[in-house]
């Protein structure tokens, strides 16, 4: 190219030039394609000799473990059946995969634990309340969400209580919650620790942030011991020491224990993701705020909080996600959670079979995931929500 | 919006005293440094103050004591008769009345630029919202960009944020205006529409306060030009005798430094 220039240059200043281009060049070759289905494989999948080298690597992975897992779960998976005899090896059947049929067969176990089966209804409802709420509170766009928070904090746990618990007065016979099992006590755990940390949470982390020396000790004393100690602990001293200090008559009731216990140890977790919000919040905001006569609160509620919950949406999601699966240690003191009524199910003799257990921790794991996945991904649409309200 | 509506009461209360702040022998330290030696200056009604000096002599440090955004250690800052202690009711009561525009806007990017100057008048100054959009509306015309109101912040330019700052402080019809160098952080050609706004204001009869390099507004403008250097007030003059005759020798030095 510049050999071309130089060329040019020196024929350019000797006199008229003594080859002159009468034809086009031929065109160039078009770019390789980067766009379709073809261009996408090629730019993503076989871009680089490393790259070709992982995408035959994975896909022999692919190939080596999904087959076996669909065959188990699907294809050779029994389906009906009342009792273990149908999910045995049989001379007509030589290979058993999940047996779909005892989740099926128990699933009211796994749903309700050893809530009375005539009263079932009630948790149904609870569950219809719930969705209700949740999906109130979690659209974005839906119209009264202010009246959606009313009916979320206040109207629907009233409601919830009462139905769950029962008020004889209105005929619904009680219920103790030491019947409670299964799906409801995983969801009740979950969704009361969930609910109580944030706010709880906040208050620690503000008052971690405080000015008062007697409140910030406080918050750092609470934060610092609960971080200190395994969940295990917590749920233990909550239904073990608890007892020894208060008197019978007071003593709360053991569900309600636990679930102190696991909103107390969630809210200091949350409290350290509040605090790296609040930290990353330029001083000048706060300095605005203060100069137009915003007093502390207003100026946290209306000014700091909103930005600093903003960029720890991520965090408090994956608190929450952790919350939830951390329920599971409630069996530790003796509640009847989800995965615990699976391990009771998967040890009855009348489905003891060498794919019970298999199958109980798959359904495990699949009803876990689809809750932790459907967190994530609506947190995913929130942050993209608010990164669209305001660009900087 | 209505356009009929009766006009909502913007001029702010007068000053209860002629004098809208005193400082008397204020000191401050942060830590071991000495950021402020014996400040005296007083400013009366309607007075405009502009305060300069080199990076580091403790200008907008004295400025944000006026509004209690720094603690002074020594010495008494009276603002419009309240003496601003440790009493917290008695700071927001000085908050509520002296507006402040910062050098980096500080505009509440979360909310759109109509909700930043509506917020104050409502929750502070327990307004209507529709009053307060009155308010806000009248304001940002006056700063010439009322088709704005709808944006966020972060959509707009440099000079049209502080512009919105002003017309923020403006929203609670402050008795004193505070400037910490406002144009320090704008683009060249957008100085002149923040100075533009503050020379009206000026015009208006605003007590203000103003910390900022700008000469040319200063001579245009201040009734004092105020002098710092290492944490005192060096020199105290009217623009004319202060840019033509500066009395010390650092004030001399300073302004050659800075007038080219």
């Amino acid at each position: 190219m510049s050999d071309m220039a130089t060329t040019t240059d020196t024929r350019l200043m000797a006199g008229p030039p003594s080859f002159v281009q009468t034809r086009p060049l031929d065109p160039l070759p078009p770019p390789m394609k980067d766009s379709g289905a073809i261009g996408w494989v090629r730019q993503n999948l076989f871009s680089s000799p490393l790259n070709i080298a992982l995408t035959l690597v994975c896909a022999l992975l692919i190939a080596w473990v999904v087959p076996p897992i669909i065959k188990f779960m699907l294809i050779d998976a029994v389906w009906d059946g009342a009792s273990r005899a149908d999910c045995v090896v049989q001379p007509d059947r030589p290979q058993v995969g999940a047996c779909w049929a005892f989740v099926i067969d128990r699933i009211g176990f796994f749903t309700y634990g050893f809530y009375p089966i005539d009263q079932r209804w009630r948790v149904d409802v609870f569950f219809a309340l719930l969705a209700f709420g949740v999906g109130w509170m979690a659209w974005l766009d839906a119209p009264r969400r202010d009246l959606g928070v009313i009916y979320f904090f206040i109207v629907m746990p009233v409601l919830s209580v009462i139905l769950l618990l029962g008020l004889p007065a209105i005929r619904l016979p009680s219920v103790s919650t030491e019947q409670w099992g299964g799906v409801l006590v995983t969801i009740v755990v979950a969704t009361v620790g969930i609910v109580a940390s944030l706010p709880l949470g906040i208050l620690l982390a503000l008052g971690r942030r405080s000015e008062m020396p007697a409140v910030r000790m406080f918050s750092i004393i609470f934060i610092e011991f609960v971080r200190g100690v395994p969940l295990i602990t917590v749920l233990f001293m909550a239904s073990v020491m608890l007892p020894l200090f208060v008197p019978d008559a007071w003593s709360p009731d053991k569900l309600l224990r636990a679930l102190i216990g696991v909103a107390l140890f969630s809210a200091a977790y949350m409290a350290e993701v509040v605090r790296a919000g609040l930290q990353a919040i330029p001083k000048g905001q706060y300095e605005a705020a203060m100069a137009l006569g915003l007093g502390y609160w207003r100026m946290m509620i209306l000014i700091v909080l909103p930005q600093a919950l903003k960029i720890t949406i991520p965090n408090i999601v994956n608190n929450t996600i952790g919350l939830f699966k951390d329920t599971t240690l409630v069996f530790i003191v003796g509640i009847f959670d989800f995965l615990k009524s699976i391990e009771v199910g998967r040890i009855d003799p009348n489905w003891a079979t060498p794919v019970t257990s298999t199958t109980g921790y798959a359904f495990a794991a699949v009803f876990y995931f689809i809750f932790c996945y459907s967190m994530s991904r609506y947190a995913r649409y929130v942050e993209f929500r608010v990164a669209a309200g305001d660009r900087r | 919006m209505d356009q009929q509506a009766p006009k909502p009461e913007l001029k702010p209360a007068p000053l209860r005293t002629g004098v809208a702040v005193d400082m008397v022998g204020v000191h401050k330290w942060f830590g071991e440094f000495h950021v402020l030696r014996d400040i005296n200056l007083r400013v009366t009604r309607g007075e405009r103050i502009v305060i300069c000096g080199p990076s580091g002599s403790g200008k907008s440090t004295m400025i944000r004591c006026i509004n209690r955004l720094e603690e002074h250690q020594q010495g008494k800052i009276v603002v419009d008769g309240v003496e601003l202690t440790n009493d917290l009711k008695r700071i927001d009561e000085v908050r509520r009345e002296v507006g402040m525009v910062f050098q980096h806007f500080n505009l509440f990017p979360h909310l759109t630029v109509l909700e930043n100057l509506t917020l104050a008048p409502i929750w502070v100054r327990k307004m209507s919202k529709r009053q307060a959009e009155e308010v806000a509306l009248h304001y940002l015309k006056r700063v010439k960009i009322p088709e704005q109101a709808g944006k966020y912040p972060g959509q707009l330019s440099g000079g049209q944020q502080q512009r919105v700052a002003i017309a923020r402080a403006l929203c609670m019809s402050p008795k004193i205006m505070l400037f910490d160098e406002p144009t320090s952080a704008l683009d060249p050609e957008m100085v002149k529409e923040v100075l533009d706004t503050m020379v009206h204001l000026a015009d208006d009869g605003m007590t203000m306060l103003c910390v900022t390099h700008e000469m040319g507004f200063a001579r245009q403008v201040a009734n004092r030009i105020v002098f710092m250097d290492a944490g005192q007030i060096v020199e105290v003059n009217a623009p004319e005798p202060f840019f033509a005759n500066p009395q010390h020798e650092r004030t001399k030095l300073f302004l050659s430094q800075i007038l080219h």
